[in-house]
């Protein structure tokens, strides 16, 4: 992954958590940044409650908008089940952004399902990649003050991966969204990449393997 | 300016700037948004008309008048439009008239997968294809010259991944200051489809259409990428964007204008590569030509016929033809199995209480050969067909349930059978079918699901709300008149959120004989901000973990750790929903702060 070759960026949830509209903001801060940019949707048939996935390449030039298979940088999943869901699109290097945090689809809720268990869920992204950086976006949003802002608290805590300045992020959520909830979503956003620093602060090596801790120099320098 | 539009914005905003003063169009995924956003601009005319018919008569009338004038719809939109369509293939255009079809390959919301590129095969007129949003934009602005030029309505034909995808944009042109004049021009010969005067307009199509092959021929925007002479690719549409992910190093001749096919750029092409493939989605449409001009070509014979194509799905194919280009990859395992999250009625769809009243009837419980038969239409209640509510047993198109169970009535079927259909898609073509049921007399009782709006494809007025596409005040009409002057012999409302008379006005009115109408309203869950009050809440210690109210499918409700059903806080709709409450038999579901 470097900026030469772009981002490919897979976004995941349940309808109704914002997965478009956070897809989109990603979308017009990448090209404010100067990128070619293709995103796409596959939503289901309904207006809420389906499972929702969302396909942004970022890179000098851009053809197909899909993400193939196996080759996504990120998989920024806004829930569980979601999330696992389309681990198999990752890169060995990729990392994984989860809320960790559950709502069960009515396959699960009426019994005809399970919903996995959080081993289940490790172990099969595990099948990917390696980076997995679980937090809990969804009672962040409830401590903010509003459920909506999950999707905003997701950008933050991505956008911390990414060489785009706070400033442009700033000013794309203030002009994309209704003028009363900018506020709470800027300070979603912060809530956001404050997560991230924090984990990544506190992260031991212990709690790392060695192929993990090499790809994590790697990394580092988009840190910066 | 640089904009990141959809390939539905790049189109509106082409037809915008293309200086046009008429679109029409009738909801439906994916080519809605084309309207929403062309309804913004207050110097155009812009409708939701009550059906994809009647939007491409209005568009023709328009274009008849002298106005440029775009009409969209969804693939199986154009269905119900041929008829019109035809016609103005036959007859031609004044004013630029350009036709958006977008077809949805992969069948992420439709009834089919059709291939409309047929329909400018069949109606011999232009079809273009986008590749992204900037063909687009730039397409639709072709389009327009191309149909005065040639006196021929066009197809610009998207598809989902073109439609709702959104990429970069450079919109260099602006709408023109003064559009030209209006006028019609009197010429009963051209615009009277008289046989004697459709006679002449065939050959005059015939001619047309040899011309257009010409004009296919010298469009720059079918261009050909010279890149190596071993290997070609012959391509249009989003095909194109995949197969550069496959084949970089590839020549290509790459169609945006795709009927008629500019057959001597194809002749030269293939005479130039050694080895040439087609690369189309779905049907083999250009490849089948092209095999026609005696030019040997591969395609379908390793892509697939069905659902949309990827880079994924033409590497695979490649392989298997062993095709040059890019096919290593990381090809990761098959991903596990996880429990589906498929759409759902939402939490306080007022649908819910119907379905559930429905399925849990003793006549629907029955023995096939006596059970209730329930054929139902196109809406988000077709979601009612899945489990747990299980109750839809045939559903084609908009407007046909009413339809099927008169047939099964005339067959002599004995068994009852009930009609559902949304108000939108009632307005849209239920009316003449009850029309049918009173004037042939097939009995039977039809429910219309009223919530008051288009919702499915995002909410957009109908006849019967009191607003228009461009948020005008304008006439509601009233339902229950419009199903007493059809001439049912009785028409019901009743509240879709009162579990009790539900299930009295379902049971009385299927007991009836005549033609009957039973309209259950309640408003969309998504657009009631206001009505909602206070949350639900199930004690776990009154909850005796009987299932019943896990029947609705409410996305809500779930069971908890100690197996007693919990009410997710942030989806529960509200005690103005409350259906659960009225289902549970042990009363332990109650307002937040309504308890003992």
């Amino acid at each position: 992954m470097d900026i030469e070759h772009g981002f490919d960026i897979v976004l995941v949830g349940v309808g109704g958590q914002g997965v478009v509209l956070a897809s989109d903001i990603l979308s017009e801060v990448a090209m404010r940044n100067g990128y070619d940019v293709k995103k796409t949707d596959t939503l289901g048939m309904a207006q809420r409650g389906g499972s929702v996935v969302s396909n942004v390449r970022i890179a000098p030039k851009i053809y197909s908008p899909i993400i193939d298979r196996g080759d996504a940088n990120f998989l920024v999943g806004f829930e569980k089940l979601e999330t696992v869901r389309y681990a198999d699109m990752l890169r060995t290097d990729g990392v994984t952004l989860m809320n960790d945090s559950k709502i069960d689809p009515v396959s699960v809720s009426t019994g005809k399902g399970e919903y996995p268990s959080d081993q289940a869920i490790d172990a099969e992204i595990a099948k990917y990649a390696d980076n997995t950086i679980k937090f809990d976006a969804t009672e962040k949003s409830h401590e903010l003050g509003n459920v909506k802002v999950l999707n905003t608290i997701m950008l933050g805590a991505l956008s911390f991966f990414l060489p785009f300045s706070v400033s442009k992020w700033n000013e794309v959520l203030a002009e994309r969204l209704p003028a009363k909830v900018v506020d709470i979503n800027l300070d979603a956003f912060k809530a956001g990449r404050a997560i991230i620093l924090d984990i990544i602060s506190r992260a031991e090596p212990a709690d790392l393997s060695g192929d993990v801790e090499e790809e994590k120099e790697e990394n580092n320098q988009y840190y910066m | 300016m640089k904009a990141l539009l959809s390939g539905n914005e790049a189109i509106a905003l082409g037809a915008y700037h293309a200086g046009i003063r008429v679109a029409t169009a009738y909801p439906g995924t994916p080519s809605t948004e084309i309207l929403t956003e062309l309804a913004k601009h207050d110097d155009i005319y812009a409708e939701w008309s009550t059906n994809e018919k009647v939007a491409m008569e209005v568009a023709i009338g328009s274009s008849y008048a002298g106005a440029r004038t775009i009409v969209s719809m969804k693939h199986v939109g154009l269905n119900v439009a041929s008829d019109p369509f035809m016609a103005v293939a036959a007859t031609g255009v004044n004013g630029g008239l350009v036709v958006v079809t977008a077809d949805d390959p992969g069948i992420g919301s439709s009834q089919n997968e059709q291939d409309n590129r047929y329909y400018g095969k069949l109606a011999g007129i232009p079809v273009l294809e986008p590749n992204d949003s900037q063909s687009a934009y730039d397409l639709t602005m072709y389009a327009f010259e191309l149909s005065e030029k040639y006196d021929t309505p066009v197809i610009l034909r998207s598809t989902t991944r073109i439609s709702h995808s959104k990429a970069v944009v450079e919109t260099d042109r602006e709408r023109p200051q003064n559009l030209p004049a209006l006028g019609f021009k009197f010429n009963a010969k051209k615009l009277v489809t008289l046989p004697a005067h459709a006679r002449e307009l065939h050959k005059v199509n015939v001619e047309r259409l040899r011309k257009l092959a010409e004009a296919s021929d010298e469009y720059e925007g079918n261009e050909e990428i010279f890149r190596s002479p071993d290997f070609g690719i012959i391509t249009a549409g989003i095909s194109y964007q995949h197969a550069m992910q496959i084949f970089p190093d590839a020549s290509y001749l790459k169609l945006t204008f795709s009927y008629p096919l500019p057959e001597n750029k194809i002749r030269d092409f293939a005479s130039k590569v050694k080895k040439v493939i087609v690369i189309e989605e779905l049907e083999p449409i250009m490849e089948e030509q092209i095999k026609a001009m005696g030019i040997d070509v591969e395609g379908k014979k390793y892509l697939p016929l069905c659902g949309e194509l990827s880079a994924d799905i033409i590497r695979k194919a490649a392989k298997a033809a062993d095709w040059p280009g890019n096919l290593e990859h990381n090809d990761n395992l098959e991903p596990d199995y996880f429990p589906p999250r498929a759409p759902a009625l939402c939490p306080g769809c007022p649908h819910v209480g119907l379905f559930y009243t429905l399925s849990n009837l003793a006549i629907r419980r029955a023995d096939d050969d006596k059970k209730l038969i329930i054929n139902g239409d196109i809406g988000c209640y077709t979601l009612g067909a899945q489990p747990p509510l299980n109750a839809m047993d045939a559903c084609g198109c908009m407007g046909a349930g009413i339809g099927y169970s008169q047939g099964m009535y005339h067959a002599g079927l004995n068994q009852k059978t009930v009609s559902l259909i949304g108000d939108s898609t009632f307005l849209h073509s239920g009316m003449t079918t009850l029309l049918n049921a009173v004037y042939n007399k097939a009995e039977g009782l039809t429910i219309i699901l009223d919530n008051s709006i288009t919702a499915m494809t995002g909410h957009q007025p109908h006849p019967a709300c009191p607003y228009t596409a461009q948020r005008k005040p304008t006439k509601a009409v009233d339902l229950v008149a419009v199903c007493r002057a059809l001439g049912a012999d009785s028409v019901e409302t009743v509240n879709a959120f009162d579990m009790k008379a539900l299930k009295d006005a379902v049971t009385s009115n299927l007991e009836k004989s005549g033609v009957n109408v039973l309209i259950v309203m309640g408003r969309c869950a998504a657009i009631n901000k206001e009505g909602r009050g206070q949350k639900m809440f199930c004690s776990p210690f009154d909850c005796v973990k009987c299932g019943t109210c896990l029947k609705l499918g409410c996305p809500a409700l779930k069971i908890g750790s100690n197996g007693t059903v919990e009410i997710d806080q942030d989806l529960c709709f509200g005690e103005n929903c409350a259906i659960c409450a009225q289902v549970c038999p042990k009363h332990a579901i109650s307002k937040l702060d309504g308890g003992n």
